[in-house]
C-alpha cells in the first residue's frame, strides 16, 4: 500500500474520536507472560568479507597536474568536498522558512497530516518514501512551475538525451524530461511509452557521468510515486542501482539509496527481486563508506527493508547473518565522529529488529546495550546544551531499543552486565523525561516505560532512584495523564516490592499524599495499581496505614468501592488499615 | 519536572552505582487479590503504545526536503582538463570533475582502461581478463564466480554464470558487465550478445576520448592501445572512431 498524504494533499480531521485508554494495554501487557523463543534463522549463507572502503587515489596528483592545483589547495580529497554537502537531517533545520501561510494553518495541517499517519497506522498501511530534490520550481516563485509533459516530448527528450551529438544538449534534454516526471502524469506518460525504461536504464549505465547522474534522478523521481505501476517500473534498473552501491561517487550512490529505499517500500513483489539479487550484502559493502550523507541514506533504505511485513521471517535473519549490525552499533557509538542523522536511522533499524525478536541475543554479543546505554548519557548531555534540533527523533528509538533489549536479559545476570549498574543511566533517563516534558510530551510513556524496565528487576537502579533524590520528581509527574499515571505507579511498585529497606527511604515524604490524590481519580485501572502500591507500603512501613487512617484514607478507598475490579483490593486494605 | 541539580553533575561523573539496598521481601506481598509482580515489558513493533512515536517518525521522513539556497554552489574554477592518460573531458566545476573521476577512473582497468561501477568488479575483470593463471585454471575447474556479492557460487563458463545469475538472482538478461573474450576489435560476438540492442547505436557515441590509437586489431590482453571503452553498460568500440576532440562539462 502507498504512501499517503504527499505535500499538499489534505484529508479531513477526525472529529469526535476519543483515544482508546492504552493503559489498559500496559496492565494488560503486565499480566501476560513473555513470549521468550526466538525465532530460527534461515540456513542463509553469511556473504564474504566486503572490500575495505578504499578512498580515491591519486586523487591530489591527477589535480597537480591538471594544473589547479591552487584551487584544489584548499579542499582536501573528495570526501571533504561532500561534508560540504547537506544531509537530510541537517536540510530539516533550513526547513522553516516563511510560507504563504500563517501559524494556525500549518498547525492545522499538521494535526490533519497527523491523524492520517495515526489513520494509516491503526490499518497497518503506514509507509512513507523520502524525496531528494535539488531545485523546489513551485517554491521558488519566479521559476516556472511543473511542466506536464506529452508523449512525444517525453520521446523528443529521450531521444536527444540517448542520441545528441553535443554533450549539454543531452544533458539539458534529460535535465527537462526530469522535471517534467515531477508531475505525476508524465510519469504515467512516461512508462506507458515503449522502450523509455529501457533507454532510461542506458543512460543511468553510461560512461557520461552528468548523463548518469540525471539518468538516476529521473528514477528518483518516479520510485517516488504514490502509483505503484510507477514505481514498479523502476524495476529494471534495481540491479544497477545495487552494484552501483559499490561505486565512489557518493552523490550518486545517495541517489541510488533514497531510489531503493522508495522502491523497497512500495511492494514485497519488489523486495522478492531485491533479496536474490543481493541488496543485503550490497549494503553490507556501502556501510563502510566514510560519507555521512551516504550513510543516512542507507540507513532510510534499511529501516524501509525491515519494516516490511516479511521483514522476521524473510529479511532479518540475513541482515543478523551480515556485518550489518556491527557496522550500525558502530555508527551509533558517541564520539566525536557521531552524526545525529545517521545514528538517528540506524536506532530505528535497531528497533525493528530487536522488536522482532528474531535473535537478539546475536545484537548483545555485539555489544548492544553498551552503544545504546552510552548513546543514551550521550544525548542527555545533548539536550543541555541543544536546542531544537530533534533530538527526540533520535532519543525515541534508543530508548526503545534499550527497554526492549533489556527483556532478553535473564533476571540473573542484570547484575552483571556493566550498563547496568551505572547509575548514570538513570540520571540520564530523567533529564531526557524532563526534556520529553517540554518537547514532546508524547515520548513520556516511552521513557517511563524504560525506567520500568530498568528498575523492575534491579536494586540497585531502585537504589539509584532513592540515593539520586528522583522519587519525588517522578511523583510530580502522576497527574499528567492515565498513561503516565500507570507508568509512574508501576515504577514505584517496583522500588517498593523490594523490601522494607526500600521503604524506609521513602518515608516520611510526599508518597502517601499524592497517592490519595490519585484515589479521588475515577479511572479504575490507575486507581486498582495505587491499591497494589498501597498493600506494599502498608506491608513493610507499618507506619503508612495509619497515616492513611489519619488523612481519611478509608473514605477514600469507599469512593470505589462499587467497582468489580477493585472490591476485593479495597476490602483487604481496609482491613489491613484497620487491624494491622 | 524539578530535577535536582546534582543529577547533572551525576551523569558528568564517573560510572557506578551506590551500592543496592538490601531486598527482602514478604510472601505476603502481590498476594492474592492483590497481584503485582516487577517484570520488564516488551511491545512488539505494531503495538498501540508505539503509535505515538511511529507518526513523529513518519512526518519526519514525509518532510519534503526541496531546497534552493541550502544548495551548495558548484566551485566553479577555470576550464581544466582531466588527466587521466586518454581521457581528454574538460570541466569548469569541481563536483563534475569529482563524479567523472569516481565513475570513470577509481575502478578502471590500467591494463584496458575499461571503466567499472566498483572495486569488486574491477578484480574480476583483472582475473578473468588479463590473468593467464585463470585461464589455465578454468580448463580444470569451475572458476567463474557470481557477481552478486556473498554468493559463492563458481561456473566453468561465462554464459554458465550469466544464466546463474539471471535465473537465481534475477539480474536482466542484458545486465552489461562480462563480455566474452575476443581477438578481435570488437568486444563481442552477436551470438553472445543476448541483450536487445536498443542502445547499439550509443556505442560510439559514449565513447570518452581515446588515444589516437592506429586501427589495428588488438591483442586480447596486452596492448594498451585499445582505445578507451566503457564495458558496464555499453557496447565496446566498434572500431576505431574515437574522437580527439575534447568534451566540454558543466
Amino acid at each position: 500500500m502507498v504512501a499517503l498524504a504527499a505535500k499538499g494533499l489534505f484529508l479531513k480531521l477526525e472529529r469526535g474520536k476519543t483515544a482508546k485508554p492504552t493503559y489498559q494495554l500496559w496492565n494488560s501487557s503486565l499480566t501476560t507472560p513473555l513470549a521468550q523463543s526466538p525465532r530460527p534463522h534461515n540456513g542463509v549463507p553469511p556473504p564474504t568479507q566486503a572490500p575495505p572502503f578504499t578512498p580515491c587515489r591519486d586523487w591530489t596528483s591527477h589535480c597537480w597536474r591538471a594544473g589547479i592545483f591552487l584551487a584544489v589547495a584548499q579542499y582536501q580529497p573528495p570526501q571533504a568536498l561532500l561534508l560540504l554537502a547537506s544531509t537530510m537531517w541537517s536540510r530539516r533545520q533550513g526547513r522553516f522558512r516563511t510560507l504563504a501561510c500563517g501559524v494556525e494553518e500549518l498547525r492545522c495541517r499538521r494535526r490533519e497530516r497527523e491523524a492520517a499517519l495515526r489513520k494509516a497506522r491503526k490499518e497497518q498501511q503506514l509507509v512513507s518514501k523520502r524525496l531528494l530534490r535539488e531545485d523546489a520550481p513551485e517554491e521558488a516563485g519566479g521559476q516556472s512551475a511543473v511542466v506536464l509533459l506529452g508523449e512525444a516530448e517525453v520521446q523528443q527528450f529521450l531521444r536527444q538525451a540517448q542520441r545528441g551529438t553535443d554533450e549539454k544538449e543531452r544533458e539539458k534534454a534529460l535535465l527537462s524530461l526530469r522535471r517534467g516526471l515531477q508531475h505525476p502524469e508524465t510519469q504515467q506518460t512516461f512508462i506507458r511509452l515503449e522502450g523509455s525504461m529501457r533507454t532510461l536504464v542506458g543512460l543511468l549505465t553510461s560512461n557520461r557521468a552528468l548523463l548518469q547522474l540525471e539518468a538516476a534522478r529521473c528514477l528518483h523521481e518516479l520510485s517516488h510515486s504514490e502509483q505503484s505501476a510507477v514505481a514498479e517500473a523502476c524495476l529494471p534498473a534495481t540491479s544497477y542501482l545495487l552494484t552501483y552501491l559499490s561505486g565512489h561517487s557518493s552523490d550518486f550512490i545517495e541517489l541510488c539509496l533514497y531510489t531503493l529505499g522508495n522502491l523497497i517500500v512500495e511492494s514485497e513483489a519488489v523486495r522478492k527481486q531485491l533479496l536474490p539479487q543481493g541488496i543485503v550484502p550490497a549494503l553490507a559493502a556501502c556501510i563502510q563508506s566514510p560519507h555521512v550523507a551516504v550513510l543516512e541514506a542507507l540507513g532510510y533504505a534499511l529501516s524501509q527493508l525491515l519494516q516490511a511485513k516479511e521483514a522476521p521471517e524473510k529479511i532479518i535473519p540475513s541482515i543478523l547473518d551480515s556485518s550489518l549490525p556491527q557496522h550500525m552499533l558502530r555508527l551509533m557509538h558517541p564520539g566525536p565522529k557521531l552524526n545525529l542523522g545517521v545514528a538517528m536511522e540506524f536506532a530505528w533499524c535497531l528497533h525493528y529488529i530487536i522488536c522482532s525478536q528474531v535473535n537478539n541475543t546475536v545484537l548483545l554479543t555485539h555489544g548492544a546495550l553498551s552503544t545504546l546505554a552510552l548513546l543514551l548519557l550521550d544525548l542527555a548531555g545533548a539536550v543541555q546544551r541543544m536546542d531544537d534540533v530533534g533530538l527526540e527523533l533520535l532519543a525515541c528509538p534508543v530508548l526503545r531499543c534499550l527497554s526492549n533489549l533489556l527483556t532478553e536479559v535473564p533476571v540473573e545476570a542484570m547484575g552483571e552486565q556493566m550498563e547496568l549498574r551505572d547509575e548514570r543511566v538513570v540520571a540520564a533517563l530523567f533529564i531526557l523525561l524532563q526534556f520529553f516534558l517540554q518537547k514532546q510530551p508524547t515520548l513520556l510513556p516511552e521513557g517511563l516505560w524504560l525506567l520500568n524496565n530498568l528498575t523492575a528487576n534491579s536494586p540497585t537502579f531502585c537504589t539509584s532512584l532513592i540515593s539520586l533524590d528522583l522519587i519525588e520528581p517522578l511523583l510530580q509527574l502522576l497527574p499528567l495523564s492515565n498513561m503516565v499515571s500507570m507508568l509512574v505507579l508501576t515504577v514505584l511498585c517496583n522500588v517498593v516490592e523490594k523490601g522494607p529497606a526500600y521503604c524506609q527511604r521513602l518515608w516520611p515524604g510526599p508518597l502517601l499524599s499524592c497517592l490519595l490524590n490519585t484515589l479521588v481519580l475515577s479511572d479504575t485501572e490507575v486507581v486498582g495499581q495505587s491499591l497494589e502500591l498501597l498493600q506494599l507500603l502498608f506491608l513493610y512501613q507499618p507506619e503508612a496505614a495509619q497515616a492513611f487512617l489519619q488523612q481519611s484514607g478509608l473514605q477514600a478507598l469507599e469512593k470505589h468501592q462499587g467497582e468489580t475490579q477493585l472490591q476485593e483490593r479495597i476490602h483487604a486494605l481496609q482491613e489491613t488499615a484497620i487491624h494491622g | 519536572m524539578l530535577l535536582p541539580p546534582a543529577l547533572y553533575s551525576r551523569l558528568a561523573g564517573e560510572p557506578g552505582a551506590a551500592e543496592p539496598l538490601p531486598v527482602e521481601r514478604n510472601p505476603a506481598a502481590g498476594a492474592a487479590p492483590f497481584r503485582f509482580a516487577p517484570r520488564p515489558v516488551r511491545f512488539p513493533r505494531d503495538h498501540e503504545f508505539f503509535e505515538d512515536g511511529d507518526v513523529q517518525r513518519h512526518l519526519y521522513l514525509r518532510d519534503m526536503l526541496t531546497q534552493v539556497s541550502e544548495t551548495p554552489e558548484k566551485s566553479m574554477v577555470p576550464e581544466f582538463t582531466c588527466q587521466v592518460a586518454g581521457c581528454c573531458q574538460v570541466f569548469a566545476a569541481l563536483e563534475d570533475y569529482q563524479h567523472h573521476y569516481h565513475m570513470l577512473h577509481v575502478n578502471s582497468c590500467s591494463l584496458c582502461n575499461r571503466a567499472f561501477p566498483s572495486g569488486h568488479l574491477l578484480d574480476a575483470h583483472i582475473l578473468e581478463w588479463h590473468d593467464s593463471m585463470f585461464q589455465i585454471l578454468a580448463q580444470r575447474q569451475d572458476m567463474y564466480q557470481c557477481l552478486v556479492e556473498g554468493c559463492p557460487e563458481k561456473f566453468k563458463t561465462s554464459q554458465a554464470r550469466k544464466d546463474h545469475m539471471v535465473r537465481l538472482h534475477l539480474y536482466p538478461a542484458d545486465f552489461r558487465f562480462d563480455k566474452p573474450k575476443t581477438n578481435r576489435g570488437h568486444a563481442m560476438s552477436a551470438a553472445a550478445d543476448l541483450s536487445a540492442r536498443a542502445l547499439k547505436d550509443d556505442s560510439d557515441a559514449m565513447e570518452i576520448c581515446s588515444d589516437p590509437a592506429a586501427p589495428s586489431p588488438c591483442r586480447r590482453t596486452f596492448s594498451h592501445k585499445i582505445p578507451s571503452t566503457v564495458c558496464f553498460g555499453q557496447g565496446a568500440a566498434r572500431g576505431f572512431k574515437s574522437t580527439k576532440k575534447k568534451n566540454k562539462h558543466h
